[in-house]
């Protein structure tokens, strides 16, 4: 009986170490070979460059302060890449309402609109704190004011805008949205 | 295209994918489980361990390698953890504290991957890839060979012996696990995912500001997150994170893999009872409460109740703009179903009541459809009490798949029942009752509080693995009571079920009669939903009206 018990452990010692070299050394190895491969450019954190330089991951949101750019959703993390994470705010939390009428006020008064056109996306948090998109109403809420701070017209931006619009997946999967950090790159 | 035509489309395309893998997954699966034959390098892998393959073992030693596995698992994940400074790949950062070692390598050997930590600060590329996407691996087969054990207790005969733990386990990876892995890493690299050895990518934005692009091998542990219905995300955001999961189709992509061994499972135990009706009725009690959790979360996400929600204008708090409310919900669903506890939104910013459907469902017990192996296991207990029950209703000695459900059956699945509710809920209280616990609570200004320590231990419980994220729990008590709890809700209901094989496995079959209760028929279905709803909603039904019923009503 005693033997027995003690033979299992051994056993299991023997498969711990035998997977974990499968698993946990073999796998990701050579599953990073072929990905570095076959899609480098994703493997690698789909980096966007402008005149040669890296400016930015196209998955990965970026803070643009200043009027010239379109700007991303408030984050939690504050956009840093090392520190992903939500707000965690409940429904109810009387912390998020204050923030949430709070930049209900500034975006409004920033676009020059009235605060009940500011959609949901460009006065909440993401989940990420690193959303790269905001809503499509959001982006046309912004070109007025990208395009007379750049001294652009209206139709040039929204042509930008349009070029970074993403419908649907196959026409049903998720949300249509603007990749902000294209569209800006697109702008500098 | 309607917002709402889009949302039923993406539920319906889910759907759709999952029947066109049933067939042919659930009955590879059964070949793999009946199959005598042992491929070349499993010959060679069983000569490494120094295991006989054709050795057939009673529950009890299925039981007894089954633990010695897992007890060896946990203490290497807690020492790679404990030694990651001085291992190479760290990436600098310190070995990790005592506390926080034990309930992540509790959490990851017992298929919950519950997370107190912000992984891109604590654990290094070795602690990931070489410890937890293991675990992973094992956990996630560790579950199945228990399933596989209890379908062989219900198909075999007047026998003790139940099939070889390290056998159930190889096959498991090598044949089923590991395949779709490496199918699965691949796709989401094509989709986006990012797969690589970085420590981190310095750049310089249009705006002058620096940002660390983050690295890793992330697409092959996302994949085997899902598959495995583990959960532990490479990144804090978990499957919010863009790297994780870049876009909609990658997100339908992860939903599909965490649903995909659960639900073709059912077939697999069709098949080996020889009765494939049996697997569909299963099947069929799985997806029409996951179907209703689904859309009842999608409901009150969409609804969008909450003072601060309703400040916003709808339920984004916490949620992607590429997910949006539909295929946030329809995420946060399948993950509370199948004890994944992946999340592609903060479930802790939802409405009162979408956040505590995501709750209920975990509190199901996982059976809908349920971890990997977990999810059948859980759901054949709860199929035995309702045979019980009916048998009860009508005085008969209640049978099923020609099993006689004996006094020792049934005291091995009530002990089984209680088990889960007995942890969550006493481990809740105990929170509830110390003040350094209730410190950890972030949304203090509502009953939302209390939901936040009920999710926690719900989740530890039952193996799921996701939070109300608020919640401060990286303290030593919730370290201490969550990895106890984790622990305690994996390993006793795998004994019990095992013990339950045995004893199923020894009986001789009873003729099929007229008085016997059909078990692959439409009532039986009603009758089985009945029971999964009412021994777990009677259970932690003041439990719930004192958080989210209290604060969503």
């Amino acid at each position: 009986m005693k033997g027995k018990t003690v033979k299992q452990f051994v056993v299991a010692v023997r498969v711990l170490l035998v997977f974990t070299v499968v698993l946990g050394i073999a796998y990701p190895l050579a599953m990073t070979g072929l990905a570095q491969v076959l899609f480098p450019g994703n493997a690698n954190g789909s980096i966007v460059k402008v005149d040669g330089k890296e400016v930015a991951s196209d998955l990965i949101g970026q803070q643009y302060d200043g009027p010239q750019w379109f700007h991303t959703r408030p984050s939690a993390a504050k956009y840093d890449g090392k520190a992903s994470a939500a707000s965690q705010y409940g429904p109810n939390n009387a912390d998020l309402l204050k923030l949430v009428n709070e930049r209900r006020e500034q975006i409004a008064k920033l676009e020059g609109v009235d605060p009940a056109q500011v959609p949901p996306d460009a006065v909440t948090a993401s989940g990420s704190g690193l959303d790269p998109a905001i809503s499509p109403a959001y982006a046309a809420l912004q070109v007025d004011r990208v395009a007379r701070e750049r001294g652009l017209s209206v139709a040039d931006v929204q042509k930008l805008v349009q070029a970074n619009t993403h419908g649907r997946v196959l026409g049903f999967l998720g949300e249509p949205y603007v990749n902000v950090v294209t569209l800006n790159a697109a702008l500098a | 295209m309607s917002d709402t035509a889009a949302g039923l489309l993406q539920v319906g395309f889910l759907i759709g994918c999952l029947a066109v893998v049933y067939r042919p997954l659930g009955g590879y699966m059964a070949r793999v489980y009946t199959s005598h034959r042992d491929l070349k390098v499993e010959s060679g892998f069983y000569r490494l361990f120094g295991v006989d393959s054709k050795a057939d073992q009673t529950w009890a030693v299925y039981a007894r390698s089954l633990l010695a596995f897992s007890a060896i698992s946990l203490l290497v994940l807690y020492l790679l953890q404990r030694l990651q400074h001085w291992l190479p790949l760290s990436l600098g950062l310190p070995n990790v504290e005592s506390g926080l070692a034990f309930n992540t390598a509790a959490s990851f050997v017992a298929n919950t991957n519950w997370q107190s930590y912000s992984p891109e600060a604590t654990m290094g590329h070795l602690v990931q890839f070489a410890g937890l996407a293991v675990q992973n691996f094992l956990s996630a087969a560790v579950g199945m060979t228990v399933a596989i054990a209890l379908i062989r207790g219900f198909a075999r005969a007047k026998t003790d012996r139940l099939g070889n733990f390290w056998v159930d386990l190889t096959r498991t990876v090598l044949r089923v696990l590991l395949p779709i892995a490496v199918i699965g890493t691949l796709a989401l690299v094509a989709m986006g995912v990012v797969q690589n050895f970085s420590g981190g990518h310095e750049v310089t934005s249009v705006v002058g500001q620096s940002q660390t692009i983050p690295g890793g091998p992330v697409a092959s542990q996302e994949v085997i997150k899902e598959l495995g219905t583990n959960g532990g995300g490479f990144y804090n955001a978990n499957s919010a994170h863009p790297f994780e999961n870049p876009n909609a189709l990658a997100n339908l992509f992860e939903i599909f893999l965490l649903l995909l061994i659960p639900v073709s499972l059912t077939r697999t135990f069709g098949l080996m009872v020889g009765d494939k009706r049996q697997g569909y009725a299963i099947l069929g009690v799985m997806t029409t409460l996951w179907a209703a959790f689904t859309f009842a979360a999608t409901a009150f996400e969409t609804q969008g109740a909450g003072t601060a929600t309703q400040a916003a204008g709808a339920a984004m708090e916490g949620k992607e703009t590429r997910f949006g409310e539909w295929a946030s919900a329809l995420f946060a669903s399948s993950t509370t179903g199948t004890s994944t506890g992946a999340v592609n939104s903060a479930h802790d910013s939802f409405t009162p009541l979408g956040g505590g459907t995501a709750l209920f469902h975990m509190m199901l017990g996982e059976v809908t459809p349920g971890g990997t192996g977990s999810g059948l296991y859980g759901m054949l207990v709860l199929a035995v009490l309702t045979v019980f029950v009916a048998g009860l209703m009508v005085g008969r000695t209640p049978e099923y798949l020609k099993k006689k459900i004996t006094a020792r059956e049934m005291k091995l699945v009530s002990l089984y029942i209680l088990t889960t509710p007995t942890v969550v809920l006493v481990g809740a209280s105990i929170a509830m009752g110390l003040a350094t616990a209730r410190a950890s609570i972030f949304n203090t200004d509502s009953p939302h509080g209390f939901s936040e320590v009920l999710y926690a231990f719900t989740s530890a419980g039952n193996n799921n693995g996701s939070a109300f994220g608020g919640i401060s729990a990286n303290i030593p008590f919730y370290n201490t009571a969550l990895g106890l709890a984790m622990l305690l809700g994996r390993f006793v209901p795998i004994i019990l079920v095992l013990a339950l094989a045995g004893s199923l496995a020894k009986q001789q079959p009873v003729p099929v009669t007229q008085g016997t209760l059909p078990t692959h028929k439409a009532l039986f279905v009603v009758m089985l939903i009945g029971v999964v709803l009412i021994v777990t909603g009677l259970t932690y039904f003041p439990a719930l009206t004192l958080g989210p019923l209290a604060e969503g009503l």
